[in-house]
């Protein structure tokens, strides 16, 4: 465990990535996540890695694309409208079964919107932004200590299950600055790579890496075999930590740096003699369903808090399976919600049980 | 019983998917034989693109990584970049390098990206069918202009290897055909040449070969071959654009 | 401890770095710490901002809407935050650069001239570390000698120069 430093969240994401062993890095620079691209900048030569900037984010998820083809561990970084640009992208990526990390550091839409903090990027992220029957995993870190451990584990998942991973924060945890340490990255594990398109040097056969089967069915067992690697995902790596959950009556579902805004709502509720409890999915994709369907058991009332107009409280609803109402309480635009105005809902909710 | 003729080493044991008469499958061979005498496939990987072409990571023996539309010169980039040593190679046509991927293509070329782009203009987009191309020519009859390519809505065709050449980072732009044997060894030396300058790290290399289209052209092969040379050789001349390696031109 | 701080002023007149400072000292002291920016055109249009909470506890969310000191160090800034200080707070100003025009009788108010000040010691460029210094000493939040400690830290090692005159600044303003 290194000594504790203070870093934005952008650059110890950046740093995080260059320790998991990623050597390439393909960015356009966009606020509010442009210090990732600074960051690798400066720190990629200093590990014999390449920072390149590209013409686009087309172009750079696109480079991604090639560079995770040739074996690389290699990631990009953007936030809302770059990441809709990277949609084609992340669709081939995920159909040629290419493991790649990306950063959306999300700012308000949709359009240009604005550039402060913002959740808006929910369904996009976790309901396959892109064409096809494919998965991002989305890992949702909220502090700062997180965005390092979580970017270490993305690209493991990554190698691992031959699958784009996203790390989905925002405006603020980006631009906000915490203690932080780096743990030690065991490199010891090692992925099968045997796949890649490193040139043959006529030693084996030629290897393709692809999205386009013509035939329909070649191309429908090809998407299921993928399914059943979503189904070992959600199995294995669906994350979740709950508060106050044993006797809880509201449970509030936030994740992000939303997550830490209802936890001081929470406490203050509990101050109040209410029985609150919180649930702060890691992944939001594999969403953690079960836990929420566990705590639905028990709990009188679920409230989601987005930064949204409403989205992750689809999930929710899905997971509670209509086994107590599913409240909703978000702010958009850009706009962060402060604890009182949170608690202030569950004050009102808690008059109705 | 001697052998006088064989597929390169480099191409696959595959059936080709082009129409009769298409020169697709002559500029396939030249780079298999370029691969071949340079001892190049084992050390190459190519880039499939969008088009016609989109097949070609079947057909060339090397490690292969099919792009999406236009994208294949960034795609390379990735490649290249993870793997600065090796060959890569994108073989693209004029609706993917020109239309779709002209920024790709103009900022692989600017950053002199270390990369061989083999570009097929035949002035029309085969695989959909026979739609108006960036390099159709002005009162060009395809699908989507029924009328002729009229200026007033669709301007101009654009000259890929005059563009090119004009950046700092490209080390070879030469426009070649495929229309007769004298040409075709022009083509196969100028394909030569780029894989060779990217060996010797000279920066981003583009080699032009103009096709034919014979089954969107509504024409026989031998009526294409002709009209290659009347119609789109006037706009399209034959010719080194750039070449750093030459003498005088470094 | 909880406290919690905003601070504010014009671009240019190290309002992030007097943050920065409250951050890293409470790091290097064990407590739970974080500094959040505005950023965006706002930042780069002319006035600058930032919310630093030093805690014993885990910080739950990193925006400050009740602080308990707010640093504001031109007039923009004395009227935007004076709402956001808690009751029984602290709102320290550099008087020299804002006309205070107070409105609440239920927190504290403490001018510095600390633009005036700072440039007579020929430190003009300090100011925000003379207003630092009157802050540790009214707040104690920490002691002197441990963000003295702190600022080797953050002191570019190209300028060490820059931590004697830093300290000079805020013992000067400590001494006010």
């Amino acid at each position: 465990m290194s000594e504790k430093v203070l870093m934005k969240g952008n650059e110890a994401i950046a740093e995080a990535a260059i320790r998991s062993g990623c050597k390439l890095f393909f960015g356009y620079p966009i606020t509010p996540q442009t210090e990732v691209s600074a960051y690798m900048s400066k720190r990629m030569p200093q590990v014999d890695g390449l920072y390149l900037q590209a013409e686009s984010e087309v172009a750079a998820i696109n480079m991604v694309y090639g560079a995770a083809a040739a074996g690389a561990r290699v990631m990009t970084s953007s936030s809302s409208p770059g990441i809709s640009l990277k949609q084609e992208g992340l669709s081939y990526i995920a159909g040629a079964d290419l493991p790649c990390v990306i950063i959306n550091i999300v700012r308000g839409g949709p359009g240009l919107g604005g550039i402060q903090p913002a959740q808006s990027d929910y369904f996009q992220a976790t309901k396959g932004g892109g064409h096809g029957d494919y998965n991002l995993v989305v890992l949702a870190p909220s502090t700062i200590q997180e965005c390092v451990d979580l970017t270490y584990k993305a690209f493991d998942i990554a190698d691992h299950y031959r699958v784009p991973v996203m790390i989905m924060g925002d405006g603020m945890l980006g631009q906000m600055m915490e203690p932080v340490s780096f743990p030690e990255h065991d490199d010891s594990v090692s992925f099968d790579k045997s796949w890649a398109c490193d040139t043959t040097g006529m030693k084996r056969k030629k290897n393709i890496v692809n999205s386009l089967y013509i035939n329909p069915d070649e191309l429908e067992t090809l998407v299921w075999e993928r399914q059943k690697r979503y189904d070992l995902i959600t199995e294995n790596e669906t994350r979740a930590e709950s508060f106050f959950c044993d006797d809880a009556d509201i449970v509030l579902v936030a994740y992000g740096t939303i997550a830490r805004v209802a936890m001081n709502a929470v406490k203050k509720a509990r101050a109040m003699g209410i029985k609150a409890g919180l649930i702060r999915p890691i992944t939001l994709w594999p969403f953690p369903e079960q836990e929420i369907a566990d705590i639905a058991k028990t709990a009188k009332s679920f409230l989601s808090v987005e930064m949204s107009t409403g989205q992750m409280v689809y999930d929710v609803k899905l997971a509670v399976n209509g086994k107590c109402p599913v409240e909703f309480y978000g702010r958009t635009g850009g706009v962060v919600p402060v604890p009182q105005e949170i608690l202030d809902k569950i004050v009102e909710i808690s008059k109705k049980l | 019983m001697s052998i006088v003729f064989e597929k390169p080493h480099a191409l696959s044991d595959v059936g080709f998917h082009y129409c009769p008469g298409c020169t697709h499958g002559i500029v396939h061979r030249l780079v298999a034989e370029v691969l071949d005498e340079l001892k190049l496939e084992g050390e190459a990987v190519g880039i499939a693109s969008v088009g016609c072409s989109v097949f070609s990571y079947n057909y060339f023996e090397c490690d292969m990584v099919q792009a999406a539309h236009g994208r294949a010169p960034a795609v390379a980039t990735g490649v290249k970049r993870a793997n600065p040593d090796k060959v890569v190679f994108t073989y693209q046509g004029d609706g993917d390098l020109l239309a779709i991927g002209t920024a790709e293509t103009i900022h692989a070329a600017t950053r002199g990206e270390n990369i061989t782009v083999v570009f097929i203009n035949n002035c029309i987009y085969g695989m959909t069918g026979g739609q108006m191309a960036p390099t159709s020519l002005v009162g060009q009859v395809t699908q989507t202009t029924p009328y002729g390519r009229k200026t007033e809505t669709q301007g101009w065709p654009i000259n890929g290897c005059e563009l090119v050449s004009q950046l700092e980072g490209t080390a070879l732009a030469q426009r070649v055909a495929v229309n007769n044997v004298k040409n075709i060894r022009e083509a196969k030396a100028a394909i030569k040449k780029a894989f060779t300058y990217q060996t010797e790290k000279k920066g981003f290399t583009f080699v032009e070969v103009l096709s034919t289209c014979p089954t969107n052209w509504g024409l026989s092969p031998q009526e294409s071959l002709k009209w290659m040379e009347e119609n789109m050789m006037p706009q399209y001349p034959l010719g080194v654009y750039k070449d750093k390696g030459a003498k005088g031109d470094e | 401890m909880q406290k919690e701080f905003i601070i504010s002023g014009f671009g240019g007149q190290g309002i992030l770095f007097i943050g920065k400072l409250l951050a890293y000292t409470g790091m290097k002291n064990d407590y739970q710490v974080s500094w959040l920016p505005s950023y965006g055109p706002e930042m780069r249009g002319g006035t600058a901002s930032c919310n630093v909470i030093i805690s014993d506890d885990a910080i739950g969310s990193p925006l400050v809407t009740e602080a308990t000191e707010v640093i504001a160090m031109n007039g923009p800034s004395f009227v935007k935050f004076e709402k956001s200080v808690a009751k029984g707070g602290t709102l320290y100003y550099d008087s020299s650069l804002v006309q205070p025009t107070p409105t609440r009788d239920d927190i504290n108010y403490v001018g510095v001239e600390a633009t005036k000040l700072a440039t007579e010691m020929g430190m003009g460029k300090l100011a925000n570390m003379f207003l630092v210094g009157k802050v540790l000493k009214e707040s104690k939040v920490f002691e002197l000698d441990v963000v003295f400690e702190a600022l080797k830290g953050l002191v570019p090692a190209k300028k060490p120069e820059l931590y004697d005159l830093n300290k000079k600044a805020i013992e000067a303003g400590a001494n006010l």
